[in-house]
């Protein structure tokens, strides 16, 4: 058998349901956890954080108003996708992470046992933290949990995939859309994911990912100011301080890192990702009218 | 023939309430003087009567208390919730039982009418606390997990235009939970929160618990700044909690913010148009307007706008504007001049811009600070009184065509507070309420709250609810 | 001040052009939101009416009453025992304002004319098979016109429920314009609704614009005889009624809240809600009544506390 050149793949970004590459025209060499070059990957400007925003609202409205059975199949079929491309993605977490081809699987496994896991979420979020508020007047009063917005997500660092989604799951089963910033120095799972979410039925600009340096594409994208969330998972103490005080110019909800040594992303994720990025709307409507019957109208 | 049916001053007694001349800060159990020794009046804004003077927080000042309630978390937080809510409940009926002084005394402080102090706040507040109360033992079943723990010390901003309900929005589940307060009232409007003390001491409430912080602004950020505050609750204007939002960031510290509004209030064609009418009246003219979630945007359909302007001018004339402390008065006095300037302004602003005043006749007192119930016509989304929180009793009126116009003007603000929805077609409420991005849509009904019931805005209206069990998250570690 | 002119008059004569119009109409009515009629209600029942506005409600309400007695009991006595109190109802103290008139059934009429007259006092009679109104039309005419030779100033007929509740409109609709024929212009018309059967507020508030249509001279709740009869809610919902419709038509209409209202508290009440939501123009007999009995008494026993400072007792005030 003669050795065959492989093919290579090109490295682009998910905006929008589209893969452009970055509107700088800028890449960044990716290397593996020893160094060696792996791929060069989009590195984006703030005008493709603009584009991703422009993208992620328009997708809102619809990916909100889907029913919560809906976004449930779609994620699962995001699941089904990962699992039928394992094999990719435990190669680009090894060698993204430094990891034997055997521990990089059991990551692999446990983010699309995730992805699963949040699927099921999506119609029964509303149940846990909403309901009813037995209020002392002739009044219906319901409470529920409604997408926040658009939500940028800084992707943790380190883990590139588990991680990645384990803060993207999340934003969108609760019907966000989100702005993902990859791993700065490990993007290729990220955006590969992007490859499978454009073959999952997911519409597009509910997930857009964005691949460059962290501090350069969430600078623009925590001043947004169509932003409504943002996610500083993948952000230093420094950043993070920075990024938050952005934030508060149009009030963000801001998720902040969790301290170093308290990150595990094997753990039981809990609802806090989900709670985080969902409003509580409150209505209230009059119960009359049931007509005078004796004591009352 | 007909005559005309005078109502006679019908004021409520002043002798139930008794102001001493001048007050201390509320620190560890005990009345202080101010470190800095300053103190601040506080005004009648009906008469511009000085009531009492108050010890105004410094710095050093709020050293002090975040101490003593640092100090006193580790008993109350290890207190079995059984015993942290029969406080709770004593201070509820406390306040129970003199809630005909604290009203009249909110009354004079605060300047809005004995009507509404009397038959809304001082029965929240009391329910309140009665509702938290009954929290504090069943935390572990609130759905935040087995056990879970209250922050620490929480330091607690309130606003003047519910000084007591908003004190109790902060502080009821705050104990509830576990944790100690810092709480600083607004600078016009300190007096309640000092009585509030006051029952404090009555209910036996361990010293530390709660410290009660009179003073400005700048005792407030040095509240929020406090290296060992672990929570910060805020309600008031959108620009100091953004503010706020800046100071927290890179801390650990968890912050609830209730900001401003720019509520919406929808009329549809089919609406039960004379309940309608009294809904944009207590929507915008409860509490003089002087309401984060007011009705300030009347969004009337087309079709009827000239029916219910019609409607609505008749109602306002019925409005009764003059002393808070007559129970037949309807409209009381602005907070502060401060504020009476403000909606000077943007009402002057808004005419300059084209927009069409419209007040019924009305007298206004010759002291203290008053304004006229008014209306704008001819309002377009462009106008600033459309789009600035106005804080007072002015309403703009604009139209729309059809349901989706509707909903686009009501949600194009950067506010997302409350919404109105005035239609008898229910499937159309639930379609207008599932669209509109505010955190409280009232359908066919308007500014109505319960403890139960969880309040809080989307947008740059703030984060974090208060009330209900989605009240208990600010203040616990989860 | 605008007066009450004949139903074909006015500006909605084409509503009653058929039944289908007539049911358009009614149902295009605005709905009323039961939760917000009953808060306005309550809130404006917090109103605090002292010293003289008291002194003024107090008179004026006494002069707004319909003293009634409508018991298969009645008797000639009992009945001029009422006229006598109907025009001096406190006999201690003469500046006290007569009522607006006497009740009574169509049989009592003419005894009730005798012990009022000379007097302003009015005489009503119930008629159309009151309370029930379940009778041919030809009987309930008869029953008018035998009320209206006996001399009666005022007709308070029943509506006919079943018709109304049957969607019959039009039906319950001629039945009022042969009546207001019948009492031509000698005779002021009530029509009575019995709110509690129509049990509801959007009921109420077509029944109010029919009755209005077909040329009642007053809107009336209930007869007094079923279980909810005048409330503040119902009240306020057929001022809005009388309001609306002299805004649309020029024509002003009286409301008479009948049966349950016993206290001066309750009354002033009511005088509020007349106040501040039809206005000062109905603050009148001739446009606002209160179908009563024990409340005339209440009133006289607060009318004397006022003027000596005392509390009264029953005592001080006479039974009939």
């Amino acid at each position: 058998m003669s050795d065959r050149l492989s093919v290579f793949k090109t490295y682009k970004l998910y905006v929008g349901g589209k893969f452009p590459r970055s509107e700088s025209g800028r890449v960044y060499e990716v290397t593996d956890s020893k160094g060696s070059w792996l791929a060069n990957a989009p590195q984006s400007s703030r005008k493709d954080a603009r584009d991703a925003v422009v993208a992620a609202r328009k997708a809102f409205g619809g990916w909100a108003g889907a029913t919560a059975y809906n976004r449930g199949q779609i994620l699962y079929r995001v699941a089904e996708m990962l699992e039928g491309r394992k094999a990719q993605f435990v190669r680009e977490v090894a060698d993204a992470e430094g990891l034997s081809k055997s521990k990089a699987a059991e990551q692999v496994d446990a983010t699309i046992d995730r992805w699963v896991w949040y699927a099921g979420w999506t119609d029964k979020i509303a149940q846990v933290v909403g309901g009813g508020n037995p209020v002392a007047g002739p009044f219906f009063n319901l409470s529920s949990p409604e997408p926040t917005g658009v939500v940028a997500v800084l992707a943790p660092q380190d883990s590139s995939f588990l991680g990645l989604v384990s803060v993207v799951a999340p934003v969108i089963a609760t019907g966000n859309t989100a702005v993902v910033v990859a791993s700065e120095k490990s993007p290729l799972p990220a955006l590969s994911l992007g490859e499978v979410l454009a073959t999952s039925d997911l519409p597009g600009g509910v997930v857009n990912v964005l691949s460059g340096r962290t501090a350069e594409i969430a600078t623009p994208l925590a001043a947004h100011q169509d932003v409504n969330a943002i996610d500083l998972a993948g952000a230093d103490d420094v950043l993070a301080k920075e990024l938050e005080i952005a934030a508060a110019d149009n009030l963000k909800r801001v998720l902040r890192p969790q301290p170093v040594d308290e990150v595990d992303w094997s753990a039981d994720p809990g609802i806090d990702r989900m709670t985080g990025f969902l409003e509580t709307k409150t209505v209230w409507h009059p119960t009359g009218s049931l007509g005078a019957s004796g004591s009352s109208y | 023939m007909a005559s005309v049916f005078e109502y006679a001053p019908a004021p409520e007694s002043r002798a139930v309430v008794d102001i001493a001349p001048s007050y201390g800060l509320f620190i560890d159990g005990e009345f202080v003087e101010a470190a800095e020794g300053k103190v601040f009046k506080t005004v009648s804004p009906a008469t511009e009567e000085v009531l009492a003077e108050i010890a105004q927080a410094g710095e050093a000042d709020v050293d002090r208390a975040v101490k003593a309630a640092h100090k006193a978390f580790e008993k109350w937080s290890a207190l079995p919730g059984a015993e942290r809510a029969k406080y709770l409940f004593r201070i509820a009926r406390i306040i129970q039982e003199r809630s005909r002084e604290l009203a009249v005394l909110e009354t004079l402080d605060n300047g809005k009418p004995i009507k509404e102090t009397r038959d809304a706040d001082l029965p929240l507040v009391a329910a309140h606390f009665f509702y938290y109360a009954g929290w504090a033992d069943k935390l572990d079943h609130a759905g935040y997990g087995a056990n879970p723990r209250p922050l620490g010390v929480a330091g607690q901003v309130i606003p003047w235009n519910f000084p007591l309900l908003m004190l109790a929005w902060k502080i009821a589940p705050a104990l509830a939970t576990g944790n100690t307060v810092v709480l600083k009232p607004a600078e016009t409007t300190p007096l309640s929160a000092l009585f509030f003390a006051d029952i404090c001491r009555q209910a036996g409430l361990p010293k530390g618990v709660v410290n009660i912080l009179p003073g400005y602004g700048d005792a407030g950020a040095a509240v929020v700044a406090h290296p060992d505050v672990n929570k910060v609750a805020f309600t008031g204007s959108t620009a100091v909690g953004k503010e706020i939002a800046r100071t927290v960031a890179g801390t650990r510290k968890k912050v609830t913010l209730e900001l401003g509004g720019k509520g919406a209030n929808i009329v549809f064609d089919d609406a039960p148009i004379d309940q309608a009418v009294e809904g944009i009246v207590n929507g915008i003219f409860f509490n003089q307007g002087q309401v984060c979630c007011a009705g300030s945007r009347l969004l009337v359909q087309e079709s009827i706008q000239d029916e219910l302007l019609d409607s609505l001018k008749r109602r306002l004339s019925t409005l009764r504007l003059g002393d808070p402390l007559d129970k037949n008065t309807d409209i009381g006095a602005i907070n502060s001049e401060e504020q009476l300037t403000r909606i000077t302004s943007l009402v002057e602003q808004g005419e300059a811009e084209g927009a069409e005043r419209w007040s019924p006749a009305c007298e206004l007192p010759e002291s203290g600070y008053w304004f006229a119930p008014t209306l704008f016509t001819n309002v377009t989304q462009a106008h600033t009184v459309a789009r600035d929180e106005i804080f007072g009793p002015v309403l703009s009126v604009l139209t729309f065509r059809t349901p989706d116009e509707a909903v686009a003007k009501a949600n194009n603000t950067p506010y997302g507070l409350s919404a109105g929805i005035w239609t008898e077609k229910g499937s159309r409420i639930l379609a207008v309420a599932n669209k509109l991005r505010a955190g409280v849509v009232w359908s066919n009904t308007f500014n109505k709250f319960d403890p139960t019931s969880p309040f809080g805005g989307y947008k740059e209206s703030g984060f974090g609810r208060e009330g209900g069990r989605h009240g208990l998250e600010a203040y616990l570690d989860v | 001040m605008p007066t009450n002119a004949s139903a074909a008059a006015h500006a909605l004569t084409d509503v009653t052009a058929s039944d289908s119009t007539l049911r358009r109409f009614l149902h295009g009515l605005p709905g009323v939101d039961a939760v917000g009629l009953e808060g306005r209600a309550a809130s404006l029942g917090t109103r605090s009416i002292k010293t003289t506005a008291k002194a003024y409600a107090i008179d004026l309400a006494i002069s707004m009453v319909d003293l009634t007695t409508l018991e298969g009991a009645d008797t000639p006595g009992k009945v001029r025992a009422l006229g006598a109190k109907a025009v001096h109802p406190d006999p201690t103290d003469r500046t006290t304002p007569a009522t607006a008139a006497v009740c009574v059934y169509p049989d009592m009429v003419a005894t009730a004319k005798e012990a009022v007259a000379g007097s302003t006092v009015k005489v009503a009679s119930v008629a159309t098979s009151f309370p029930a109104g379940r009778a041919p039309l030809t009987v309930k005419l008869a029953d008018v016109r035998e009320a209206m030779a006996a001399g009666a100033d005022e007709i308070d007929m029943v509506i006919d429920r079943g018709a109304f509740l049957a969607g019959n409109y039009m039906k319950v609709y001629d039945e009022i314009v042969a009546v207001k024929s019948a009492c031509g212009t000698s005779a002021r018309l009530k029509v009575i609704f019995e709110t509690g059967e129509l049990s509801t507020y959007d009921n109420i508030r077509r029944a109010s614009w029919l009755g209005m249509l077909a040329g009642a001279d007053f809107i009336k709740t209930s007869t007094g005889k079923v279980a909810v009869n005048a409330t503040p809610a119902n009240t306020l919902l057929m001022l809005e009624a009388v309001r609306d419709f002299r805004a649309q038509t020029g024509i002003q209409v009286g409301v008479k809240p009948a049966g349950g209202i016993r206290t001066s508290k309750d009354a002033i009440k009511f005088l509020v809600l007349v106040n501040e939501t039809a206005g000062e123009d109905w603050l009148d007999n001739h446009w606002f009544r209160f179908g009563a009995s024990s409340l005339l008494n209440d009133l006289l026993m607060q009318r004397q506390k006022l003027a000596t400072g005392r509390y009264s007792g029953p005592d001080y005030v006479t039974v009939d």
